[in-house]
């Protein structure tokens, strides 16, 4: 199997520079006015005076598009993903948001039992062309608005993941998300949006990247070497992604010569990305936020010793949160998200020089 | 400043009054200083404040006993203060200070303290609402003679957790008042944009049990309706449904300019400020002189100074502190 990830570096790319929010609002904008049967579905996204959702994704929408297709809902999520869900049986395409991600388990009998199964259930008759999208990550708001949850969705059959580390991704992949005919849960990170304003995060990195004029789509599945190199694979997603290209960087001074690849989408998952890098590093380490318990990097362990443990020089090892919930205080905060220190020390560990 | 109310089946006493007034004061500076705190970037997080609802916090938590218990919302500075949390332990948790109501672990949107009679706050809106009619299910079934308050906005209506816990508590006669603070706003989210009835009080008769709509910037007349809503509960006649009238002066949360609420809107509220009206009615019956509010507001700037000044020298929690707690050992 050859791979399919694609190497693609910024300096390419011609384009405006634009800020995570900026690229997802822009995919939005474009999305409905190619197609009016997409809708937008969520709590304060479309008041006037107001926020534009919890993460100013959506401001301006309404404006342009009316209350009709940007549709402000009461507190209640289940409906949210179930009304989503309904709707798109009946040939719409919503797009519903939940304020932060941790609200999903609210909703989570309508997109487990409901959006993910309608399709098999029917004996392939119906489509459920949803997106929900979801903000995850520790910002020193506590136990409750801090979780990543991708692995919970990965382990549901008939949900797509997509999980995007920056702006020119974020655009590309909520495009396709739109357009396919498959329910789609679509994670962002709140340290990456780059909001401005009041709604800036203090910790926010500044991930402002290039999002070219004209359309663009980037397909699921497809993951992205953005740093090659031979000592080392490390695959992660969203603000890990990162975390790993500056523990790769500090690699690189002490001769370790690290190839991170960001996963982009979960589910589908490009395995032959990960297989041959891992067949020409002979190492792998995996790094997210999530609670390393039956997070996603299980997973690919877990694969990637099935495939590939002719290829393996060194135990995978995997960075994640440890498990519990993520604490308020930020210094326990710290402790709890994996930082650039704890992987550059796991890659010393598997990578003796 | 957390001298404990007496109980009260009947009416309010002088001091009661006094008690209480001081009481919202307290909560009204403790949510100013706050403020300030953390546009100094002193505090991290984020923060959800309630001046203006400190009528709702204090009336109600007034006519609690020791024993009883109240959950809250990502809204509860106030709650916690009405309860008698100690102001300490609050500063502390705000400032994730291990000395804190929740050892650094909670932060704003989850203070509480169970000795105190309040359980951690849920910042899941409508979340709470099950575990008030779980406690009081415990109570009544370990013939307990206490009740729950349990806070909740009113956009916290229309998530299904409300339908289904306050059924419940309904058809078991749980010892319970649900205390929906209708402060107009649901974040930026008008409450006639998300519910056909005029009165959240209205939904009551949907489980067959009391409702009642009660000016909430009126401490006394929260404080007896809450009164009524209590003793049935102890009663074992079940629960009530209190929608209690309010406005928050603030924004929904730190960064809200509040753009959504017409100026007019607000300064009509502020008219109707609960503690100004207070004040005002206690002043009248000559039961307070303004020399014993300059003599409130001293004392009360004195004890705030000092839980600030306690905070900031707390110790931390260590990082890995993070690990312990998840599960009882
Ligand atoms: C289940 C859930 N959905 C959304 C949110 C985000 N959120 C936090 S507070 C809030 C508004 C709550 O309004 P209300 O219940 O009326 O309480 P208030 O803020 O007015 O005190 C929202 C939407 C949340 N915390 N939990």
């Amino acid at each position: 199997m050859s791979s399919s990830a694609s190497v693609i570096s910024s300096r390419e790319l011609r384009g405006r520079e634009m800020t995570l929010v900026e690229a997802l609002r822009e995919a939005l904008r474009e999305e409905m006015r190619r197609d009016d049967r997409v809708i937008l579905l969520g709590e304060d996204i479309g008041v006037e005076g107001g926020f534009g959702g919890a993460f100013t994704v959506t401001l301006g929408l309404s404006e342009e598009f009316g209350h009709h297709r940007v549709i402000d809902t009461p507190i209640s999520e289940a409906a949210i993903a179930g009304v989503a869900a309904g709707a798109a049986m009946a040939g719409l395409r919503p797009v519903a948001d939940v304020q932060y991600g941790d609200f999903l388990f609210l909703a989570m009998d309508q997109l487990a039992n409901n959006a993910a199964k309608l399709r098999y259930m029917s004996g392939g008759k119906l489509a459920v062309p949803m997106v929900l999208r979801a903000p995850v990550g520790a910002t020193t708001r506590g136990s409750q608005h801090g979780q990543s949850l991708e692995a919970f969705f990965m382990h549901v059959p008939g949900l797509k993941v997509a999980c995007p580390s920056n702006p020119y991704d974020g655009k590309g992949l909520l495009k396709s998300a739109i357009r396919d005919d498959n329910p789609v849960i679509f994670f962002e990170h709140k340290l990456l949006y780059g909001s401005k304003g009041a709604r800036k995060e203090k910790a926010g990195l500044q991930v402002a990247g290039i999002v070219p004029e004209e359309e663009y789509l980037i397909p699921f599945g497809e993951a992205k070497i953005v740093r090659p190199g031979r000592n080392v694979t490390i695959v992660a997603n969203l603000l890990m992604v990162h975390r790993s290209m500056q523990a790769a960087e500090i690699l690189a001074s002490q001769s370790i010569d690290a190839e991170v690849i960001d996963v982009r989408t979960l589910v589908p998952f490009d395995w032959p990305a990960v297989f041959d890098s891992v067949k020409k590093t002979g190492r792998l380490i995996i790094v997210e936020e999530d609670n390393l318990t039956g997070g996603w990097g299980a997973e690919v362990a877990a694969r990637v010793a099935d495939d590939c443990i002719g290829y393996l020089d060194a135990p995978i090892r995997r960075v994640a949160a440890p498990d519990t919930p993520p604490p308020f205080a930020p210094i326990m905060e710290q402790f709890y998200v994996p930082s650039v220190e704890r992987i550059v020390s796991t890659a010393k560990q598997v990578v003796v020089v | 400043m957390s001298e404990p109310l007496p109980d009260s089946e009947a009416k309010l006493t002088t001091q009661q009054r006094v008690v209480m007034y001081r009481r919202m004061l307290l909560c009204r500076m403790f949510e100013e200083r706050v403020y300030y705190l953390f546009l100094e970037g002193r505090l991290p997080g984020t923060i959800h404040q309630s001046q203006g609802q400190e009528a709702s916090a204090v009336g109600v938590c007034s006519v609690l006993r020791s024993g009883d218990m109240i959950t809250s919302t990502h809204r509860p500075h106030s709650h916690a203060i009405a309860r008698g949390v100690p102001v300490t332990s609050l500063m502390a948790e705000l400032f994730a200070k291990d000395t804190g109501c929740c050892r650094g672990k909670g932060g704003s949107m989850h203070v509480g303290d169970r000795d105190a009679g309040m359980l951690p706050a849920i910042a899941i809106v409508g979340g709470g609402i099950p575990l008030a009619s779980g406690y009081a299910l415990a109570f009544k079934y370990l013939k307990q003679p206490n009740i729950v308050a349990c806070f909740f906005g009113e956009g916290a209506t229309n998530i299904g957790a409300f339908h289904e816990a306050v059924n419940m508590a309904a058809i078991w006669d749980l010892p319970v008042v649900f205390v929906c603070e209708n402060n107009k706003y649901a974040a930026s989210t008008a409450v006639e944009k998300v519910m056909k009835v005029k009165h959240v009080s209205e939904r009551a008769q949907a489980y067959g049990i009391p409702g009642e709509t009660v000016d909430g910037n009126d401490v006394e007349i929260t404080y007896y309706a809450m009164q009524r809503a209590a003793e049935r509960a102890r009663a074992g006649k079940g629960p009530t449904l209190l929608e209690i009238e309010t406005y928050r002066f603030a924004g929904h949360s730190r960064s809200d300019p509040g753009h959504y609420r017409a100026a007019e809107e607000v300064a009509s509220w502020k008219e109707r400020d609960p503690i100004a009206r207070y004040e005002k009615q206690l002043s009248t019956e000559a039961l307070i002189t303004p020399e014993d509010m300059a003599g409130f507001k001293a004392a009360i700037d004195r004890e705030l100074e000092e839980a600030i000044h306690l905070a900031e020298r707390d110790p931390s929690p260590k990082p890995e502190d993070c690990l312990s707690d998840v599960f009882v050992s």
